[in-house]
């Protein structure tokens, strides 16, 4: 069982690897193999804004390749993942984040989906509530009656 | 009242189905420029006609202009050059142009074949200008204020239509601003 489990851990993984390794890096020699994973990593994190439904790394528009170097070059300068993300917002706007920051623009975006949620347990809390007001108790019956009724019952007998 | 709250999730249906109708129509090559509103970015580049002559923003400032993105390679620009040609002609506006990520020679050959409209080429042979102003094609046309802002970029070729409508009455409205402001226009 665990052998079975181990074995597709390391197919997954290879499937992974392998996406790893069939992206191109144009030829571009990194100083680190760190730099380069986080170089590659924060690429695929960017929109280009040519081919707008690509990342950096798979798009080929020349502009998306300047971009890529860019990215490149500035991991290797040492930038930090903020700065470099600042250095492409600056220059082509929000766009190119595939993830939008949260800021006053996105709120509704971030938010409404759990506000939504919020609100439709309200709702739902406030009809059950309502169901269960509108159910009259069982009713009881008086002494009196009870006795009438036992009469009424023995005379049909 | 309890009748109308039955109606309130066919209303919000109604309401977003309306936003996300617009939303169809909507041109997504169209993106908003992060430079309005911010100076041209700094940059030192050679004259494309005179090589080793450099250039800066400085030698585009004090002035309402246009600053136009073009290449060779670019088909859209062949077809907005006779347009920003006549326009020259018509001296409204100074043009700069940005040779983009061009051949120098192909470059000042074809100004010469079709008309220069420029009143100053920037040679940006690596795109680096380009880079800093947040072109992502060619061509495009920023408009910049007498005081060196980026007041609207306008991504694809200019025609009467554009012009007409848009980026002349900006124009227009700029220099009406630098002239208020005691500035040569």
């Amino acid at each position: 069982m665990k052998q079975v489990s181990l074995t597709i851990v390391f197919i997954v993984g290879l499937l992974f690897s392998n996406t790893l390794l069939a992206t191109p890096v144009d030829t571009y020699e990194f100083k680190s193999d760190s730099n380069q994973k986080r170089a590659l990593s924060l690429a695929h994190s960017l929109r280009c804004p040519q081919c707008q439904n690509q990342n950096l790394i798979d798009s080929n528009s020349p502009v998306a390749q300047d971009l890529r170097l860019e990215v490149y070059e500035m991991v290797d300068e040492g930038k930090s993942d903020d700065e470099i993300v600042e250095f492409m917002t600056s220059r082509y706007g929000d766009f190119v984040l595939y993830k939008p920051r949260l800021d006053p623009k996105t709120y509704v975006l971030w938010i409404g989906p759990f506000a939504l949620l919020i609100v439709g347990f309200i709702v739902g809390a406030m009809f059950i509530r309502r169901q269960r007001s509108l159910q009259t108790g069982s009713v009881e019956i008086s002494a009196e009656d009870q006795q009438q009724l036992d009469e009424l019952l023995k005379r049909n007998k | 009242m309890k009748k109308l709250v039955l109606f309130l999730p066919l209303a919000i249906f109604l309401v977003m189905g309306i936003f996300l109708y617009q939303g169809l129509f909507l041109n997504p090559q169209q993106l908003d420029s992060a430079l309005e509103g911010k100076p041209i970015p700094a940059f030192q580049l050679e004259r494309l006609e005179t090589p080793g002559e450099m250039l800066t923003e400085a030698d585009m400032k004090g002035q309402v202009a246009l600053l136009n993105v073009w290449a060779t390679w670019c088909p859209a620009c062949k077809y907005e050059h006779p347009f920003l040609t006549m326009l020259s002609r018509r001296n409204i506006v100074p043009m700069y142009g940005i040779n983009y990520r061009d051949d120098r020679a192909a470059a000042i050959k074809e100004l010469k074949r079709e008309g220069d409209p420029y009143t100053t080429n920037f040679f940006d042979k690596d795109g680096r200008l380009g880079l800093d102003l947040g072109v992502y094609g060619a061509p495009e046309t920023f408009v910049v204020d007498h005081n060196g802002i980026i007041r609207f970029r306008y991504a694809g070729p200019i025609d009467q239509n554009i012009w007409q409508n848009t980026l002349y009455p900006m124009v227009q409205q700029l220099q009406a601003e630098a002239k208020a402001e005691g500035a040569t226009s």
